[in-house]
Order: structure tokens, then sequence, then C-alpha cells
């Protein structure tokens, strides 16, 4: 079994402690609530996508652990200036590394997020980083309901 | 309680106990196993494992029907189980105890059938420290027949404000539903005050006895309880069954909630007449394997003795309670002055789940979440907690196994 440090990685740790872009957006045009009914953790996403179809901006807030809350923090800033599909294309591969689908990190489209590389060795917390980006799917569907992780 | 009265030649030996546990006897992530979530469910001892592999290699048959010689054996396992149980519970017979899958359902049983002799503006009070088995069932309830729902708050210590629970009961309280150990805090209810309260409005009182019943006695005509639900998971037994002991004066006015095989005496296509009791409740084959697993685990609880085990789990409690209170940061959750071998707390700001984790990497088994109490997690102002849980294979090594993992946790995450 991996170390710690492999899921704990500094910048986990950073963004857990210190969100970026958590705060409310009542004037979004995109909105999801997730909810990972195992551990209790809450996640509100806002998102505003253009006319054109751009993710000009995306913040959250919520409650959770290191590992959603990072996750959370480092999507939002992620797909923000993307278009619509280059974000949808993102969850794929964010899905596809976190799950051991595909686990080379050596593409530059994953950036930063080839931080939580270490997370499949640990089945039992995937679900708290996919956790915001089930609710981005969600929100870009415009579907109404809660997603769950369940 | 009553465990002050254990003598010195009762105590346990707990070296002698956890040989019994094969599960123990393992590493997880390179480290010994310390099993802390015995709340959620307890291991299994040897007896009990044995129990069900000698009834599937020697009388495995399907009960109450065939001549033969290993149904007949079956049989008498399954009811020497009931009797058992009986005993256990000390009702006054063997046909008031209904076995079920467990305490969910017990509590659901009790809400789809004594609820339907219920009316539209009946009172149904539970507490603030209820597990979601016994609040979303009455809400269901709510929605079928127009029952309402009440709950007695709790105060900062997570104890019941017993004054305020008084003031919710009235002649339009019918039944009372409450937990008589709090999985998520540890709280012992005074259960007996409870039902003489509830009685004296004329309401019936269901006690949900899913973490008590392996440390507590919970003798039924002693607290002259209406409906008694358990899980045979947490007493040592296995997964999957569980009792619903109910006294017979309303088992007989309430409608079965399942139809089938084994439940009935005769049937046509114009009529069909009910079994009795306890058969009317247990259509289809039952977990026959499980039950005797039950009754196993009943038989070794009681040759270690509850009060011994309370005694036991006491010690590791107050040294546990001791112990975390010495580390930074830890808020107990769960302070009542009557409380037993639940330990809730945070760690900082640090999330609980992040706390799992750590620990389960030094090999510490505990429970991370809202320990299906949302509302307690509300009460608290906390998403969720850490929960240490004891059983009587837990020994004080244990807990300072969990302080120096805890400790860690606090390296690598505070």
């Amino acid at each position: 079994m991996s170390d710690l440090r492999d899921l704990y990685q500094d910048l986990i740790l950073d963004h857990g402690k210190k969100p970026r872009n958590f705060r409310k957006d009542d004037a979004c045009t995109h909105h999801a609530e997730g909810f990972n009914p195992l551990c209790g953790d809450q996640i509100a996403l806002f998102l505003r996508v253009s006319q054109d179809g751009k993710v000009e901006d995306a913040c959250f807030q919520g409650k959770g652990c290191a590992i959603s809350t990072a996750s959370a923090s480092m999507m939002t800033a992620a797909v923000k200036g993307m278009t619509v599909e280059e974000a949808r294309r993102l969850f794929v591969r964010f899905r596809d590394l976190i799950t051991g689908v595909d686990p080379s990190t050596s593409d530059s489209e994953l950036g930063k997020l080839a931080v939580f590389d270490g997370i499949r060795e640990y089945p039992n917390r995937i679900k708290c980083a996919a956790l915001p980006w089930h609710a981005l799917t969600t929100a870009l569907d415009g579907n109404a309901d809660p997603v769950s992780t369940e | 309680m009553s465990a002050a009265t254990v003598t010195p030649a009762e105590r346990i030996d707990v070296d002698a106990i956890r040989a019994e546990f094969p599960v123990l006897h393992q590493q997880v992530h390179g480290k010994p196993l310390v099993y802390l979530d015995n709340a959620a469910t307890k291991h299994k001892p040897r007896a009990v494992i044995d129990s069900q592999t000698h009834y599937y290699e020697h009388d495995n048959a399907n009960i109450h029907r065939g001549v033969h010689l290993l149904s007949c054996r079956a049989t008498d396992a399954y009811e020497g189980a009931r009797a058992r149980v009986r005993r256990f519970l000390n009702a006054a017979e063997d046909a008031e105890i209904l076995f079920t899958r467990g305490t969910t359902e017990g509590i659901n049983r009790v809400a789809r059938s004594y609820g339907e002799l219920l009316a539209a503006g009946d009172e149904i009070l539970i507490t603030h420290m209820e597990h979601h088995s016994n609040i979303v069932p009455w809400q269901m309830l709510a929605k079928r027949k127009g029952t309402v729902l009440k709950v007695a708050p709790i105060d900062d210590a997570g104890q019941l404000d017993v004054a305020a629970f008084e003031r919710l009961l009235s002649p339009r309280t019918k039944l009372v539903s409450i937990v008589h150990q709090s999985n998520s805090l540890g709280t012992i209810n005074p259960i007996a005050e409870l039902i003489a309260k509830a009685h004296a409005v004329g309401a019936v009182v269901l006690v949900d006895a899913a973490q008590s019943c392996s440390h507590l006695k919970v003798d039924v005509r002693a607290l002259d309880a209406d409906f008694v639900v358990l899980s045979s998971h947490k007493l040592y037994g296995p997964t999957g069954v569980g009792v619903l002991y109910g006294k017979r004066a309303l088992l007989d006015r309430m409608p079965p909630d399942e139809g089938g095989g084994d439940m009935i005496l005769s049937v046509t296509f114009e009529k069909t007449i009910y079994n009795k009791l306890p058969h009317k409740f247990e259509a289809g084959t039952p977990n026959i394997a499980g039950v005797i697993g039950l009754g196993a685990a009943i038989e070794w609880v009681e040759s270690k003795g509850l009060d011994a085990i309370a005694a036991h789990e006491d010690d590791v409690l107050r040294y546990g309670t001791q112990k975390l209170c010495e580390i930074p940061g830890v808020r107990i959750i769960g302070t009542a002055t009557h409380k037993a071998s639940v330990l809730s707390f945070t760690l900082g700001e640090i999330h609980p789940h992040d706390v799992g984790t750590v620990l389960d990497m030094e090999g510490v088994a505990i429970r991370t979440g809202h320990h299906c109490t949302q509302p307690v997690m509300d009460r608290f102002g906390v998403p969720a907690t850490a929960r240490a849980s004891l059983a009587v294979y837990n020994t004080r090594a244990d807990i300072d196994a969990l302080c120096a993992a805890l400790h860690k946790a606090i390296e690598v995450l505070g």
C-alpha cells in the first residue's frame, strides 16, 4: 500500500484548507447539488455559461473532507475559461485517472489535476474526489435533481 | 450501574476472549488490526461461526414442514433459538419473539402493521437522537395514514430532555419509539422511566435495543416494554437476522404485513386463514442458519455475563475518554452522564473522513460520517464525527493505538 502522502499531497492539502472559488453565485446560469450520503459531504456548484457555450465562471460552497474540497476547488479553477465540451472531456479524463482506467499523467490535459493520481490506491476515497465532477456534469446537463455518489 | 456488582472472579479475561475471535488476528496495511467499529457491527466468536457451519454441514433443511429427520433437526434448532431469545429478553412466551432481518425491519414492521391500527392525527413521539431507521418509517407512516411525528429534544451533552419529553406526551400520543442507547453519542436513556410516562397517557412503547443489548439487560417484562427490536450482528451474531419482541395482546391485533408460505393455516382463492403467532409474521423461508447463529451468540454472551462485559467496556471507555481529551483539538460529541461503549469526536478542523483514512493506514478501524443520525450531527453543528466504539474484546492498548494514530493524523493533515 502506498504512503499517505501519495493521497494527501501538499497541493491537495492546500486546496482542502484554502479552497479557491469558494462562494455562492446567485446569478449563475447552471447549478447543481451533490451529496455523499456515506460521509455527509455536500456541495453546491454554480456555473456561468455564456451564450456561445463557454464556462465564464465556476464556484462552489459546501462542506466536505480534504479530498472533496480540494477536488471542487481545483475543478472550478480548471474549467473556468473552457468550453462546455472541453469541460466534459476533462471530466472523462479525470474520472479515468482516479478510477485507474487511464492512469497516465504524462499528457498536458490534466495539468495540476494529475495530483489526484494517488487516489486510486484508496478505493473508498474515489467518491470524495468524484463528487464535484458529478455535480459539474449534472449542472451542465441542466438536471435539477441532486446528484449522489451512491 | 449494575456493572459495579461484578466481582473480581467474574471479570473478563480479555486475552482468552480475543483468542475466540479469528478475525482479530490479522494485519491491515501491514499493521495489527485494531477494530473499533463495534457500534456498526461486532465480530463473531468461533462458537457462532461453528454453529452455522455445523447447521449447513449436518442439519440443512427447510423448517416447519418436512417429515424427514433433517427438517425436524433444523426446526428444533430454529425454535430452540427462539426459546433462547425469549429467555434472554425475559418474554412471557416464545410466540412473542418474531425473527426479522434486523432492527430496521423490526421498526418498519411495527410502523406498517401496528401503524394500520392508527388514524390521522394520532401522534408518534421519538427523540432527537434516533437512528434514521427510527425516523424514516414514521415519516412514511405519516404520509400513508396522516399520523403526526413529534420529536423530543436533547441537551448539549446529548441527553434526552426528559421534562420536554413528558410535555410532548398527551392523549393524542399513540406510540413512543425510543432508542435505549444512542449509536452516535453513546447516551443511555432512562428507558423504564420513559416507558412509565408513556404508558400514563396510554401510548405503547417501542424500544430500539440495537446498541444496548450487547451489554445491558433488556428485561421486557420488568420494563413493561410493548415492542423491543434488536439486531443479531451487533450482539456478536450473524448479519441479516434480528428480533422483534411484541406483547401478545398487541401482536394478535396486528395484521400481517407480508403474505406467503408459513404464515397461513389454509389458503383458497376465496379466503386465507392466517397462522398463529409467531408464524403470522414470518412469511417465507427465514434465515435459518442466521437465527441459529443468533442463538449461539446469545449463549456466548450469557456465558461471559452482561454485567462483566459492561464493566470491562466501561473501563476501556473511561480510559479512552481521558486519553482522547489529552489530544489537542479533540472534541468529544456525546458526554452524557449515563453512556456506554461509544467515543464520538471531531479532531480540530480535520474532516472525520480524512481522519478515518489515516487511521485505517495505521490499522485502526473506526467509523466516520453521520452514523445514520444526521439530526444529531445538525444538533451539534458538525457534518460528521469520527466514532470509536467498543466491544468486549477491546483493550486499553487499542485506545493507545487509536491515540497514536490520531497524532499521525494531526501530523499529516493538521
